[in-house]
């Protein structure tokens, strides 16, 4: 799981972290949220109230395994 | 940085347009099969709503129409499908960007392809698999609307459990890399995750919300399809991405 060289060549130098963590703390949250709307919003949870979101995404929601009824 | 976020995004687009055609061809059939079968039994409805708006039929079976329709059946197996999935494969992209970002050069020590082969073989194992031989995927109209919430928490319960035993299955592994060196250590560090997760598994609660005499083949079918949507999904973002990451000259080389 941690370091292994089956595929050889040159591994990049890592990407500091002070560059990486405002990304990933903005869109990390951005991306979670995305994911929310096609996968619970309007299932088990709800901002908006209708159920428009669900049901059109409906079958993604299904078919990528979400709980859904 | 932000480089390596819009091409993890790009890469998640594309895959999910290939995870998209996967899932129209081979899933859609399932989704309408299932949705036949539950107008058939008229056992509840999705919404639990009244007759009203029920004038849509879906592809001919009028029994049916028992539930307000606010998207019809052909956005909602098209342009919903496809947004759905999009949605959900560029976010998942940008994710793995951000995760990419963190391991390269530090838990794994591979060229640009291969941290991203790993990363997507990984992620699909612990994002998706682990969860999913607990909880698999059902079809519409399987799974009462009443436990959706308590379904839902038990998935998530699952998929944060399996995200907890690879942390804790990855720092084993390093532990154990200056020591056992690194073919052992990951074998160690597989064996850590695998027995926290049997353990988790074992542990929650079993759902099964199988109709009596369900057809056996469409719930496999199903399940099949919506395995094989993810696996396409992860395959392709982490081949696509780690193409997108190398410079142009390394990209063709033999």
């Amino acid at each position: 799981m941690s370091q292994s060289a089956v595929i050889s060549g040159t591994s990049a130098a890592p990407i500091p972290l002070k560059e990486i963590l405002p990304w990933a703390v903005f869109a990390g949250l951005l991306f979670i949220l995305a994911m929310y709307f096609v996968g619970i919003e309007e299932g088990a949870m709800s901002i908006f109230n209708s159920m428009y979101v669900h049901e059109f995404v409906h079958d993604g929601r299904h078919l990528l395994g979400f709980p859904c009824h | 940085m932000g480089q390596l976020l819009l091409r993890g995004m790009l890469a998640g687009l594309i895959a999910s347009l290939l995870a998209f055609g996967f899932a129209k061809i081979i899933g859609e059939p399932q989704v309408e099969r299932a949705i036949a079968l539950e107008g058939q039994a008229h056992s509840h409805s999705h919404t639990g709503a009244a007759e009203t708006q029920a004038e849509h039929s879906h592809d001919g079976n009028a029994e049916a129409a028992d539930e307000p329709e606010l998207v019809s059946r052909e956005v909602q197996a098209g342009a919903g499908l496809l947004t759905g999935v999009a949605v959900y494969g560029t976010a998942l992209g940008g994710l793995f960007a951000l995760a990419y970002a963190f391991i390269s050069g530090r838990l794994l020590h591979l060229p640009p392809r291969g941290t991203a082969l790993v990363l997507a073989a990984i992620g699909f194992l612990v994002l998706y698999f682990v969860p999913y031989l607990k909880y698999p995927a059902n079809p519409p109209a399987v799974g009462q609307g009443e436990t959706i919430g308590y379904r839902t928490q038990l998935y998530f319960a699952m998929l944060v459990f399996s995200l907890m035993a690879l942390a804790i299955a990855v720092s084993f592994g390093r532990q154990a890399f200056e020591k056992l060196g690194g073919w052992n250590a990951s074998i160690l560090g597989a064996g850590v995750y695998l027995v926290l997760v049997a353990v988790a598994a074992y542990a929650l609660p079993a759902i099964n919300e199988v109709p009596e005499k369900y057809p056996a083949d469409l719930l496999w079918n199903f399940r099949i399809a919506a395995l094989g949507t993810q696996a396409i999904l992860w395959a392709a973002i982490g081949l696509l991405f780690g193409w997108l990451v190398v410079g142009s000259r390394e990209r063709f080389a033999r």
